[in-house]
């Protein structure tokens, strides 16, 4: 008897979750907005900041959001986006680059709801794509490294060769350059987007082949740490990174995606809402620096904040001509800048870089 | 030069540390695969450690605790319920990257301050050869000492004849009254705990953080740096340094601008490619196969069969 009166009791309360998620499901349904994220949102880094964008949209809109974290490119993205359209989320974000084949796949089934995809190059009827102008934050560090670097050496932790990476290397060493022409930059490609011990390893072997500035296009907080160790500097990157490394830490290029995400769902809320493809930058509000070091120059810090307002107005191009590449040839002539189509095929190093890219 | 022996001896130990212990476990007949499970809980649980009490060593017991307690877990399984030992050592893998990540999730953001590096006196001044060897973390002098200890044990010790006995015919070692599940139990703790000193080596030392998969895939170059050394100690050490300098030396290439045209990702296949060689080496016939590896590795052993 003792059983089945718990069995009773248990059924009763499985109904009642029922019951319950049935009518909660149905009175959020009209206005949930879902993301999907590839790593865990930690406290620093690429998915973090998407996390803080999400935050501050859910404040501008009023919108339910609703996130999936760690979540593996490929099958399982497929099943997650589809889940989140199923349950009638109104905008959907992915923000990974692998995303890209499912979502586009689940778009075409879901045609009221709007897809937006950051990172890739596929747009649907009603997937849009969204990405920022890392480059142009990576020019202004480089121009801080050009000046605070005393052997004229500066480091990149990498991780793969695609043009999102190199873009960010050149924009890095052309700014150096821009106000120290003898600087010259080495690049250590890791081989990973996300290998800690690795990303050390090769900030270490920068450090002693001389580098006096480096900054990494990785995912962890390794490089910052181990120039704080060394007593050299480095450039945090996706978000600030100045705990850990007080010293070191002279300022970050970060991401901030709030305000376009607000965009987006009120465009959505509004009913005219379209897939478009957009690149923002300085201009936008996406790409911005971390809180510059307080030990940097009052002059240099000036200069920088003018930076700051001529890439926003579009009058500073970190790709402007004469841009020369490894080889010696000219990629951009004198007073021409580099188009975008140029910019997302980029495949080769420019001048002033000293390591070899293997093909 | 002298960067590059440092680097290479860093990048080294945890493999090092891992491969001696495992080596010691397949010597007494033991294939467990967990090895990358167990560094990671190793790492999570001494940077916990590290971070709560400031303390270096105990950080490094716990960690070892914490690599020897998922080996126990493996042993009960595979030793004494006689689960296929290579299903529940991968089982042992994954499942120690799930754990880990969850154990660790609070410690994320966390920092440690770096453990400055013990220069042994007067060794430490030599020309050339000081620097790189005598001014090293003390887990590098430990991984020496275990080195040696664990050579000295396996082929000069009465025990560790027993361990090797075990590891060739555990029925034999059974049928004259030796206690084949235990000597199993033990050696496969101590490949464990070894795993967990790796672990902690990369959380406290090299990369004072503690983030998700942070041994990136160690523990399985541990395993073919075993296979690579034929079971052997000293190869193991050998093994070991030459799989580190090949870590080292990629990222050294790359960052001098030397026109040496090897894709990094060929280099970080080395190990591997390294390993299958020698593995086709040693199968080529029956005998050179008994003559290196351990003949009962990897098969349960039920002692009232």
């Amino acid at each position: 008897m003792v059983l089945t009166n718990k069995l009773v009791k248990k059924l009763a309360t499985m109904t009642l979750v029922v019951v319950a998620s049935l009518f909660s499901a149905t009175s959020m349904a009209a206005e949930t907005v879902g993301f999907v994220y590839v790593s865990p949102i930690g406290d620093a880094g690429w998915t973090y900041q998407h996390d803080l964008g999400r935050l501050q949209m859910e404040k501008e809109t009023g919108v339910i959001t609703k996130y999936v974290e760690n979540v593996p490119e490929g099958p399982d993205a497929e099943r997650v986006i589809r889940e989140m359209a199923k349950r009638g989320d109104k905008v959907i974000f992915a923000t990974s680059f692998g995303y890209m084949n499912p979502m586009l796949k689940v778009s075409k089934q879901f045609p009221k709801t709007a897809f937006v995809h950051a990172t890739g190059y596929k747009m649907g009827k009603n997937m849009g794509l969204y990405n920022a102008r890392f480059y142009e934050g990576r020019y202004l560090t480089g121009v801080i490294a050009g000046e605070v670097t005393k052997t004229n050496v500066l480091g990149y932790v990498a991780a793969f060769p695609i043009p999102e990476v190199l873009q960010g290397i050149n924009a890095f060493i052309q700014g150096a350059r821009s106000v120290n022409p003898k600087a010259e930059l080495r690049v250590i490609w890791v081989n990973s987007w996300f290998d800690p011990g690795k990303e050390r390893q090769a900030s270490l072997t920068l450090m002693s082949q001389s580098a006096d500035v480096i900054t990494h296009h990785t995912d962890s907080t390794a490089v910052v740490q181990a120039a704080e160790e060394k007593g050299k500097f480095a450039f945090g990157y996706h978000s600030d990174m100045s705990k850990y490394g007080s010293t070191a830490h002279l300022t970050a290029t970060t991401h901030h995606w709030g305000n376009y995400y607000t965009k987006v769902v009120k465009a959505a809320q509004a009913g005219n809402w379209k897939p478009e493809n957009i690149w923002g930058g300085y201009k936008e509000g996406m790409i911005k620096l971390a809180p510059l070091n307080p030990s940097l120059p009052a002059e240099l810090r000036n200069r920088i904040a003018s930076m700051e307002k001529q890439l926003a107005a579009g009058t500073l191009h970190p790709f402007a001509g004469p841009v020369v590449d490894q080889a010696g040839k000219t990629r951009v002539a004198a007073g021409e800048t580099m188009s975008d189509g140029d910019l997302s095929g980029m495949d080769y190093y420019v001048q002033g870089v000293v390591s070899k890219l293997s093909k | 030069m002298e960067n590059f022996i440092i680097s290479m001896i860093i990048a080294a130990t945890p493999l090092l540390l891992a491969a001696i212990g495992e080596l010691v476990t397949e010597r007494s007949g033991v294939l467990n695969l967990g090895i990358e499970g167990m560094m990671l809980m190793g790492a999570v649980v001494a940077f916990a450690v590290a971070n709560s009490t400031g303390s270096t060593p105990l950080a490094i017991i716990a960690g070892a605790g914490a690599g020897a307690a998922m080996a126990l877990i493996f042993s009960v399984i595979a030793l004494s319920l006689l689960a296929n030992q290579v299903a529940t050592g991968l089982a042992l893998s994954i499942f120690g990257v799930g754990l880990s990540a969850f154990v660790g999730k609070p410690y994320e953001s966390k920092i440690l301050d770096t453990v400055a590096p013990l220069p042994i006196p007067l060794l430490a001044d030599l020309p050339v050869i000081g620097g790189p060897l005598f001014n090293q973390q003390p887990l590098v002098y430990l991984s020496w000492a275990i080195f040696a200890g664990v050579a000295w044990f396996l082929y000069k010790s009465r025990p560790g004849l027993l361990l090797r006995a075990v590891g060739e015919s555990p029925s034999s070692a059974h049928s004259i009254g030796y206690p084949v599940i235990r000597i199993r139990y033990m050696a496969t703790l101590f490949g464990g705990a070894m795993a967990g000193i790796g672990g902690s080596f990369l959380s406290v030392y090299y990369t004072p953080l503690w983030v998700e998969g942070m041994v990136a895939g160690r523990g399985w170059i541990a395993i073919a740096l075993v296979v690579f050394a034929t079971w052997r100690p000293f190869r193991v050490i050998v093994g070991a340094y030459l799989f580190g300098g090949v870590m080292v030396a990629q990222l050294f290439v790359q960052g001098s601008g030397m026109d040496i045209n090897i894709p990094s990702q060929f280099l970080s296949s080395l190990p591997y490619l390294a390993t299958i060689i020698v593995l086709v080496i040693i199968s080529r016939d029956q005998n050179t196969v008994r003559l290196n590896a351990p003949v009962s590795l990897g098969q349960p052993y039920r002692p009232d069969a």
